[in-house]
């Protein structure tokens, strides 16, 4: 029998590359807010992967040129390109590329269900699948939960959301907002609710924060209010706020997390390394509804304690 | 003028009510001048008698409205069937009754050959509870990849070299697509096309999947020849300019023996992009080749249960199944087809995907009206009555999936919709009663390439089990004929030029060697065929070995 030890052709060498996988179905804003991110980019060399070209317009601007191999080339050192039926493959080819992407945005079809597309990304041992965020359109999405025919394909999108964005709340009024955000809570999306206007998001809410350190957050503004033991001024903006949260104390991180993920938490993004009540150092990341624990890998660092927390006001 | 050859013929099956049969054929520049008796074509004048086909019935060309030119591209590979087949140069392969059986055929190929070793048509289905593994397979070589595409075209089993080439060789994977072993690593069963593509590129499979693959394309001519095929679709091509090169020069030269109808698949283009794309290549068909048409896919397969189902779903319980395409997406297509006179092929499996087209077709033509649009709708395996008399008030025709039945019928009764509903699937007495235009195919490679079998599949409702299941959507012989005939000539459009033996028509006819009306229902598969004429030349199926 053959060998398994060997382990697989080309198994990477460098850190895996974080996966972004935003999802919703047609007409939602997912190209307005690709377009957005790619142009408030912030130094990330972003990788854009399309279900096909024909779904996504890259703002032609943004076009640097486009390579023999099928990538097109943006501003700001960011691709994107289409992956047809070859998700894994396409997947793994961006990752290998040199330089590598700092993340890879992959744009599911108006009727693809992002968690089945986050599973296939997470068999490239390459990339390390960080965020489901589901786009909904907020003027027309109580007719589309109600569509005979898409309406369950809507609804599944959503619930598979770590974070859900209601674009387009502009066009509609405030209080129909509110009704639409009770009723996505009673149809069992767990995700926090984001409202958002022609796809103008903070790169940070899709993408997270680079590292831990309050420096590492760009500013969006104004001062916080203080939310952990002695927190300090991060960044903020009209529908978000950013706040760093200091631990000098071992914490359970376990129910911390629980804490900012339960239903209702208006936490969109968390990220620090903590110290546990057993004395281990975790790496705690917050995506929405989700939370992922894991060993942090660096050293022992000067914003070891501090929890950045984005949350929607 | 250009010589005239008259073929005499036992007995010719016009399949042009006015003239049902006749006994002699007239066909000049490759066209059917007459038909009738030979004092009746005489009339035409000087002729060259050809009577090579005294002992033979003809009949018109079959036309395949559902195939795939993969079907020639897998012979290029080992077959692991369960049933024998012939290959297209007729020699017959036999089926492989036992997973030892699918390790030895591809043991014999490893020893004839380097590289990867490549199966197809493996259905273990037929094996009982016995699953193929990675270590199955590794029998056939430790070292070499080693893969076996199955029948469905929607799994493949890998060994380990494979596997470790896919890098799939490694614990933690999850995946539904991926089922792991005891030791918890993937048992090399790889489930859906996303899994699958890893691997296919190592295995040298991927470009089975291309419709420009020449092997492919000239093995699928031989076996059209065989089945008596003159006109067959390649119903979701990608025709990129490399593809479109190969097809136009391959099709053009003198002994190739079937008219391909390929359609552009709606998938990584707009609608509008689509369209514009098949008004393009509208204007590059030849005769042997026709171009300009799209295929687009609502959902996925009953028995993968991807196809979109309505109310109450599938039988076992299993969640509906999902779009292939949205929609909108689906709506401006056919719009914008509608508007332009590009004639669009839908394929639906669940009838909540039926009922998606129909809804949207509705609405189309509403935007844009347009007589006589041809739009047919493929597979429709689940349509009810009210869906067939939706698709007669909006002029839709219907391709149903009558080999479909015999192979899968048993596990749609048992599994997926359960004994009433798959007693209604491919209900062609109901389009035929209803006034629905109809066809019936093969999906070759899906199933096998052989429009005489797909008839007896319509005419008498067998499952591989021997079930008659769904007694009253048997339709007659007659009614066969004409579907694989006239009738799916009409769902391409072509019909003026082919599907009958009548004047003007393309001298296109099937050879067979006993008359298809004289033999018992039951035996309609059996009926031998010799060959082909296609433009007026004659092509002799390859006798073969057995």
């Amino acid at each position: 029998m053959a060998d398994l030890a060997s382990g697989p052709e080309g198994a990477p060498a460098a850190p895996a590359v974080p996966v972004v996988v935003l999802g919703g179905y047609l007409g939602a804003g997912k190209t307005t807010t690709v377009n957005h991110l790619l142009r408030h980019a912030g130094g990330r060399r972003i990788a854009v992967l399309v279900n096909d070209f024909g779904e996504l317009a890259i703002d032609a601007d943004l076009i640097e040129g486009q390579g023999k191999d099928g990538v097109l080339a943006l501003a700001g050192g960011c691709v994107c390109c289409s992956f047809g039926g070859d998700l894994l493959g396409s997947l793994r080819d961006v990752a290998r590329r040199e330089p590598p992407p700092d993340v890879v945005l992959i744009e599911t079809s108006g009727v693809g269900l992002p968690a089945a597309v986050a599973r296939v990304a997470r068999l490239a041992a390459e990339v390390q699948v960080q965020a489901l965020v589901v786009l909904a359109d907020a003027e027309t999405l109580p007719e589309r939960l109600a569509d005979r025919f898409v309406g369950d394909v809507v609804q599944q999108q959503l619930a598979e959301a770590d974070l859900v964005v209601l674009n387009k709340v502009d066009r509609v009024p405030a209080q129909q907002v509110q009704a639409l955000m009770a009723q996505l809570a009673g149809r069992g999306v767990l995700a926090p609710v984001v409202p958002c206007e022609r796809g103008q998001l903070p790169p940070e809410v899709v993408f997270g924060v680079a590292g831990n350190r309050p420096d590492d957050a760009p500013s969006l503004g104004r001062v916080a209010q203080p939310l952990g033991s002695r927190a300090s001024m991060a960044v903020a903006s009209d529908r978000f706020e950013s706040v760093v949260q200091h631990f000098d104390q071992p914490v359970d991180v376990a129910a911390l997390a629980a804490t900012l993920t339960a239903p209702g938490s208006r936490v969109v993004r968390a990220k620090g390394v903590l110290t546990g009540l057993d004395g281990q150092r975790q790496l705690l990341q917050v995506v929405g509804c989700r939370f992922e624990l894991t060993m942090p890998a660096a050293a022992r660092g000067p914003s070891e304690g501090q929890l950045l927390v984005i949350s929607v006001r | 003028m250009n010589p005239v050859t008259v073929f005499r013929a036992r007995r010719i099956l016009t399949l042009n009510p006015s003239r049902p049969t006749a006994t002699h054929v007239a066909v000049r520049d490759g066209r059917i001048l007459a038909v009738g008796s030979a004092d009746e074509v005489a009339g035409w004048g000087p002729h060259t008698a050809d009577d090579r086909f005294a002992q033979q019935v003809l009949m018109p060309g079959l036309v395949e409205g559902h195939s795939h030119l993969m079907a020639g591209s897998l012979w290029r590979y080992v077959y692991c069937g369960y049933f024998d087949v012939h290959d297209p140069d007729g020699r017959v392969w036999p089926g492989a009754r036992t997973l030892d059986a699918v390790v030895q055929a591809l043991q014999r190929a490893a020893a004839a050959d380097d590289g990867p070793v490549v199966g197809w048509g493996f259905d273990p289905i037929y094996f009982g509870a016995s699953r193929c593994s990675r270590h199955d397979l590794d029998r056939v070589s430790s070292t070499r990849p080693v893969g076996v595409l199955h029948a469905s075209g929607h799994i493949l089993n890998v060994n380990t070299p494979a596997l470790e080439r896919a890098g799939f060789a490694r614990p933690g994977l999850e995946h539904p697509g991926l089922p792991l072993g005891a030791d918890g690593l993937p048992t090399g069963e790889l489930k859906g096309p996303e899994v699958m593509l890893p691997a296919l590129d190592h295995v040298g499979l991927n470009r089975s999947f291309l419709s420009g693959d020449e092997f492919g394309i000239r093995a699928f001519g031989r076996l059209a020849v065989r089945a008596g095929v003159t006109t067959a679709t390649d119903l979701a091509a990608t025709l990129g300019d490399a593809e479109l090169e190969t097809q136009l020069r391959l099709t053009a030269e003198a002994d190739y023996p079937v008219r391909l109808v390929p359609f552009l698949r709606l998938i990584g283009l707009t609608p509008a992009d689509a369209v514009a794309r098949a008004v393009a290549l509208r204007a590059r068909s030849s005769e042997q080749l026709r171009l300009g048409r799209i295929k687009v896919v609502a959902d996925g397969s009953i028995q993968g249960f991807s196809a979109r189902l309505r109310w109450p779903g599938y039988y076992n319980g299993a969640p509906n199944g999902l779009w292939y395409t949205a929609p909108e997406t689906i709506r401006e297509c056919y719009a914008l087809a509608l508007r332009d006179g590009v004639q669009v092929h839908t394929h639906t499996n669940g009838d909540e995907a039926t009922e998606l087209a129909l809804t949207c077709m509705a609405e189309a033509l509403q935007q844009h009206p347009r007589p006589d649009h041809r739009f047919t709708l493929q597979h429709v395996q689940l349509a009810d009555a009210a869906q067939f008399r939706r698709m007669k008030a909006l002029g839709l025709g219907v391709n149903l999936f009558a080999n479909h039945h015999f192979y899968w019928g048993d596990e749609h009764r048992r599994v997926t919709v359960g004994p009433e509903r798959a007693e209604r699937m491919n209900a062609c007495a109901t389009a035929l009663r209803e006034g629905v235009p109809l066809a019936i195919h093969s999906d070759a490679p899906i199933t096998p390439l052989g429009p005489l079998f797909t008839a007896w599949c319509a005419v008498n409702r067998l499952t591989a089990s021997g079930h008659v299941l769904g007694a009253a959507e048997r339709i007659g012989v007659s009614e066969a004929l004409h579907a694989i005939t006239l009738g799916a000539a009409y769902s391409l459009g072509l019909d003026a030029e082919i599907g009958s033996i009548e004047c003007g028509k393309r001298a296109d006819f099937c050879v067979l060697d006993d008359d298809p009306t004289a033999v018992a229902p039951q035996a309609l598969k059996d009926v031998r065929v010799w060959g082909t004429v296609q433009g007026g030349r004659v092509f002799q199926a390859q006798a073969g070995t057995d």
